[in-house]
């Protein structure tokens, strides 16, 4: 076998490649948080619920009504989106004009509330959904084997982030989104709907994180605490990759997938935390982290 | 901070007299058990509002009295956290005369419980920790580890597993107490045996994507994967090494599962898999009855340490009855001399060093197919009997009767 350094280079392939798998639920996660944070300026803690919730969804919409994995992907991100528009609607909105502290605790307390909401309703041993009949199974790659489901989050994900960035940063449509954040009164002067924009944002954003939490269901075990470990996490991405950079986002929880991957290999005791090491260096060394701009 | 040294001065000094007395009656005029549990993390559904509702039915069984005294039942939720529970449970002792704390989930918190615990002569009643720590290198006169620990798992899941040849192993391991003692005696186990472990993980807690540790194992060529984790942790890691395939090319033994747990895998996964656990509910009729009675006022069927906490709290009781006295040594004196015998403690009694050897069950998940309810998670494979299941006594820890 190929080694380099001592190391063997078939395990090392392998370990990038589930690197770059776990980093595409990072990408999705940040990415939503990055909007809503760069467009709104909400420091959403409720995205790691979000997702717990879209797992969820898909569980219940196949044990209650036999809904499948395929629609469930496309209603369960509706529904959370939907569900985000209501909060954004009634809860976020009446204290848009206060601090950022405000939306940040009101945030954590919803996240809070619906952990413990299902933790009563399910426990907190977790539910078990199965992989789409259509996906089972792998392929024998020449340094692993890699299983369809897997290879199939990484394009979903990809195809996602991509489109996402394009329509914020390349068409009119974003350019609106971009500009009401810019200066609200003056797009309103031009006919812009701005608060329309903002709930809409706001659940487009949400919905990311339902997204993926139908992806996660398959393969890890979907629990009330699903969202909480995965939270503290996909904000360090953010902060490393700049606040609010839609294209840092992505880019950075792809990178920090493959960094955690790499640590899962050659030291895995410090796995949990490498990312935050990652994170007190690049703040160190450029505090608007490596895709923002200075302030 | 001098009179907090007087106050403790003079509460070791009466404590002192009071083993010499050996008091009569009940302390306070009540009997106080605190229940302390994970009652909404990771641990919740094995033990938590659960155990709760097991103390509750024990002492409703016992009659709601002992001495003409009435026994009361406290709870709280310790998070998972060393301090949030040795604090709470001194705020017990201090303020609402507690006799004795049971429950007790992750070890962690269990170890720091335990010394508050020790230090104040009060009773450990503990139910649902792994650890076999507390009987050992951590013993102490006033700890009861009643339901398994972590030599139990490993004789009963690990020794069959290599005597039959499956010689290689590796392990996926908690990072943390638990984990270790877990990875620790079964690597024992298996050199005893003449086998050999080729190389080990230790994971963090709460690790969600296991694919990097199961491509390592993958690579190691071992028999077996042994899966030194418990519940997410242990569902995630054997679902990923499903779908990885590494259940096809090698074994993968869950040396902790709980019932809970084997209930969310897939059974296509999971069936034929070995466990070894503390207590089945659909054992016999006994077990039957009791967990009917229980998953009618909780809702689920109990988990082992739930059933334990029940079984443990009926000894504790019967022993104060028995000895006339809550006194913690003269309970703890009874409670070594009388065998518990019940739906859940089957062969059994509590040994000198506070363990308590009774029979466990070698079990295996069954396949969908075979499956007469949603409840209906394990085919018992063989009855371990508990000296064969359990660590030996270390004479360090031989608190005898009359000490």
């Amino acid at each position: 076998m190929a080694t380099l350094f001592g190391i063997n280079l078939f395990a090392l392939s392998g370990q990038l490649l589930v690197g770059l798998i776990n980093g595409s639920f990072y990408a999705l996660l940040s990415l939503g948080l990055a909007i809503i944070f760069g467009l709104l300026k909400i420091i959403n803690f409720a995205q790691g619920a979000m997702y717990m919730l879209g797992a969820f969804l898909a569980w219940m919409a196949l044990q209650y009504f036999g809904i499948n994995y395929w629609v469930a992907l496309v209603l369960v991100p509706l529904a959370v989106g939907g569900f985000a528009i209501l909060i954004e609607r009634f809860l976020v909105r009446p204290i848009a004009k206060e601090d950022h502290l405000y939306s940040l605790l009101l945030t954590f307390g919803l996240a809070l509330i619906l952990q413990g909401l299902f933790t009563q309703l399910y426990g907190s041993s977790g539910l078990g959904y199965q992989i789409p009949a259509e996906l089972k199974g792998g392929t024998k790659l020449p340094f692993m084997y890699l299983p369809n489901y897997r290879a199939w989050i990484i394009i979903a994900s990809l195809v996602v982030c991509a489109t996402t960035w394009w329509v914020i940063e390349k068409t009119k449509l974003g350019a609106y989104l971009r500009a009401g954040t810019e200066n609200p009164q003056l797009m309103q002067g031009f006919g812009i709907n701005v608060p329309l924009i903002t709930t809409l944002t706001f659940g487009f954003g949400v919905a990311l994180a339902g997204f993926a939490g139908v992806l996660a269901a398959p393969v890890y075990s979907v629990s009330p605490e699903m969202g909480s470990n995965i939270l503290i996490v996909v904000f360090a991405i953010v902060v490393i990759g700049g606040m609010g950079s839609i294209g840092g986002a992505i880019l950075t929880g792809l990178m920090m997938g493959i960094v955690e991957g790499l640590t899962k290999f050659f030291y895995p005791e410090a796995s949990s935390t490498v990312i935050f090491l990652v994170m007190v260096i690049v703040l160190l060394l450029k505090p608007a982290g490596l895709f923002g701009k200075e302030a | 901070m001098q009179a907090m040294k007087k106050t403790l001065m003079a509460a070791a000094m009466s404590a002192a007299f009071a083993v010499t007395a050996q008091a009569e009656g009940v302390s306070d005029d009540v009997v106080k058990i605190g229940v302390l549990a994970d009652m909404g993390g990771v641990y919740a559904d094995i033990c938590g509002k659960g155990c709760v509702t097991a103390v509750e039915m024990a002492v409703e069984d016992f009659g709601g009295e002992v001495l003409g005294k009435p026994i009361e039942v406290i709870s709280a939720d310790d998070q998972n956290k060393p301090d949030v529970g040795s604090a709470k449970v001194r705020q017990w002792i201090e303020s609402e005369q507690v006799d004795a704390v049971n429950g007790l989930v992750a070890s962690s918190v269990t170890g720091a419980v335990t010394k508050v615990l020790t230090d104040a002569k009060k009773v450990a009643l503990i139910s649902t920790s792994a650890s076999h720590a507390f009987t050992t290198k951590a013993c102490s006169p006033y700890n009861v580890h009643w339901t398994y620990n972590v030599a139990a798992l490993a004789n009963g899941t690990v020794k069959p597993m290599v005597e039959s040849g499956k010689k290689k192993w590796f392990f996926i391991t908690a990072d943390y107490a638990f984990g270790h003692a877990l990875e620790g005696i079964a690597t024992k186990v298996i050199n005893d045996q003449g086998g050999e472990v080729v190389g080990a993980v230790r994971a963090p807690l709460g690790t969600t994507d296991f694919s990097s540790y199961v491509l390592q194992a993958q690579a190691s060529g071992a028999d077996v994967i042994g899966l030194a984790n418990a519940g997410t942790d242990f569902v995630n890691a054997l679902k990923t090494s499903a779908e990885f395939g590494l259940t096809e090319t090698s074994d993968v033994a869950g040396l902790l599962v709980f019932t809970h747990n084997a209930k969310a895998l897939d059974p296509a996964i999971a069936a034929g898999m070995k466990a070894t656990t503390g207590f089945y509910w659909d054992m016999d009729d006994k077990t039957r009855e009791w967990s009917a009675r229980f998953k009618q006022r909780h809702g689920s069927i109990p988990a082992m340490g739930q059933a334990g906490a029940y079984s443990m709290t009926m000894h504790y009781l019967n022993a104060i009855k028995a000895a006339g006295t809550d006194d913690a040594d003269a309970v703890m004196a009874m409670m070594k001399a009388t065998k518990p015998d019940d739906f859940f403690a089957r062969n059994a009694y509590l040994r000198n060093d506070g363990r308590m050897v009774h029979d466990m069950l070698l079990v295996s998940i069954k396949d969908a197919a075979s499956r007469q309810s949603d409840d209906d998670i394990y085919n018992i494979e063989a009855v371990i009997p508990g000296d064969v299941a359990f660590n030996p006594m270390m004479e360090s820890c031989n608190f005898s009767a009359k000490s």
